[in-house]
């Protein structure tokens, strides 16, 4: 059940860059414990500027952004709130994937034997427990992301923000992928996921809510709540209802496209 | 093995064809050996008068790697404190510069005179020479961390230490090593250049002065055989740091890949 209290809250966010380029206008989202939220929309939306300011990377120009990550309080406790898969697996190519896992509670001072437990049981969890010594470049795609995640969701984070992770890599692998994705959400308990994509299958499948953003400048135009209970088979891809999803958020889409005001 | 003999067996036979060209050439043509000695004289020669230039091999080796180790250490702390403060960067990267671009050989008679120790002369003059690729190859090393791993360490708050250690150095070590390879065999040269400049005077002479002094006595044979203890030894040093660099970045870089390009 998702708390009552939103763990990322936006409210009124603008976002202008130095350029005077505005790439966020007045986006309100809110996600809770044990939410899985996507946030839809083509190239230059904005997307990826939410996920950055909800970790804390950037900040707002005005309005107010509360996270897990920008909470006052112990700096090794909020540091470890909040886990960002990026596009790329993002490894560290010099180190094996067991200590590319075990960076973030290395920053938090954790040794390697301290840490070691840890990082073998979501290794194990993501399916590279016989990789812990592989370096990336001996990694397939889909493994090196596997890396990344389980990299994400080694220091137990409240909120995990993913942006695109998955966009490069071949359909069945992505596939995969986004089954074994809600297994790892589901077993984390109350932890929030924000993802970012732009593939209307993939917000539909992975999420409970998804929310269609426009571009220039960059806001959130619909939201569609997608009512199918977890665990969700493979067989849901095929449904009436995933195909009747689709259609009402790729609709969602043209509506954001055509709506954008420098778009004729 | 049939891929060592592939990868050995091309360059050695080119060398080995040379050399014996070079040495027809002599015989056949009747070239004396004050002019151009053949090879064969020139190993009979290094023999014949190892113990001697083994001496000042020794001498020119001990400025070269101590050149080289302080152009480590020099190149290295300068880097990171250019990394730390882009304002000392400003500051002190043309001086640098200019060090860089004056040619040891215009300086070395200076150095020669201010600088009242020879072999720290010598030192100074390599240093100058081998430092600047250390210097610069770390410089940009330090910067060239991946833009997200560096948002991943903001994210968890790493101390500037952390940064440093965990992602800047790693980062920078094939740039480091890249500018150890050049700085290897520019220390040799700048080494035997000072040398050159300071002459074949002194107690403890290297093996530039040698050739010097057999130029003078128009001992040909022996100034080959000096040149080919320096050849020899640059050869070594490029090996060298040839197997470092693969021992260090084998696993994970793409300048030691295995994989064809």
């Amino acid at each position: 059940m998702p708390e009552l209290s939103p763990l990322i809250h936006l409210q009124h966010v603008d976002k202008r860059f130095g350029s005077g380029f505005q790439a966020l206008a007045d986006v309100s989202l809110a996600v809770r414990g044990g939410e899985f939220v996507a946030l839809l929309g083509p190239s230059g939306c904005g997307k990826s500027t939410v996920l950055r300011l909800a970790a804390g990377l950037d900040a707002a120009s005005s309005g107010t952004v509360q996270s897990p990550a920008l909470a006052p309080g112990h700096p090794t406790d909020s540091a470890s709130s909040t886990a960002f898969v990026f596009q790329e697996p993002t490894l560290m190519p010099w180190a094996t994937v067991a200590d590319n896992v075990w960076l973030p509670l290395r920053l938090q001072g954790r040794s390697r034997a301290q840490a070691m437990p840890a990082v073998q049981a979501v290794l194990a969890r993501v399916g590279l427990a016989d990789f812990a010594n592989a370096h990336p470049q001996q990694l397939s795609g889909g493994m090196k992301m596997r890396a990344s995640i389980a990299r994400a969701l080694v220091t137990q984070p409240r909120v995990l923000l993913m942006d695109e992770p998955f966009a490069a890599l071949d359909d069945i692998t992505r596939q995969a992928l986004n089954a074994d994705l809600l297994q790892w959400w589901h077993a984390a308990g109350t932890m929030a996921a924000l993802f970012v994509t732009h593939s209307v299958a993939e917000a539909v499948f992975l999420s409970q809510r998804v929310l269609v953003m426009a571009a220039r400048p960059g806001r959130v135009v619909a939201e569609l709540a997608i009512d199918a209970p977890y665990p969700r088979p493979a067989g849901f891809r095929h449904s009436a209802a995933f195909t009747d999803h689709c259609r009402q958020l790729g609709e969602a889409l043209a509506a954001a496209h055509g709506a954008a005001p420098h778009n004729a | 093995m049939t891929a060592l003999l592939k990868t050995w067996a091309l360059p050695a036979l080119v060398l080995l064809g040379l050399v014996a060209g070079w040495e027809l050439l002599v015989r056949l043509a009747g070239i004396p050996a004050y002019t151009l000695p053949a090879p064969s004289l020139v190993a009979q020669t290094l023999v014949a008068n190892f113990a001697s230039l083994a001496g000042s091999w020794w001498v020119t080796v001990k400025i070269t790697l101590g050149a080289l180790a302080l152009a480590c250490a020099g190149g290295v702390l300068i880097a990171a404190a250019f990394a730390l403060s882009p304002t000392l960067e400003r500051a002190l990267f043309p001086v640098a510069v200019v060090l860089q671009v004056t040619p040891i050989v215009a300086v070395a008679p200076l150095i020669l005179i201010y600088v009242h120790s020879t072999t720290a002369a010598l030192l100074l003059c390599a240093w100058i020479v081998a430092f600047f690729p250390i210097l610069s190859n770390t410089v940009i090393g330090l910067r060239a961390a991946d833009a997200n791993l560096r948002d991943l360490f903001r994210l968890y708050r790493a101390t500037p230490w952390q940064r440093l250690r965990l992602l800047r150095l790693p980062a920078a070590l094939p740039y480091f090593v890249a500018g150890l390879k050049i700085s290897g065999g520019l220390s040799l040269i700048g080494a035997v250049t000072a040398e050159m400049v300071a002459g074949a005077a002194g107690r403890e002479t290297g093996l530039a002065s040698r050739i010097l002094e057999a130029s003078f006595r128009t001992e040909t044979p022996k100034m080959f055989a000096a040149l080919a203890l320096l050849v020899l030894t640059g050869v070594l040093i490029f090996a060298v740091f040839n197997a470092l660099s693969r021992w260090l970045l084998g696993p994970w870089h793409a300048s030691e890949s295995d994989r064809q390009p």
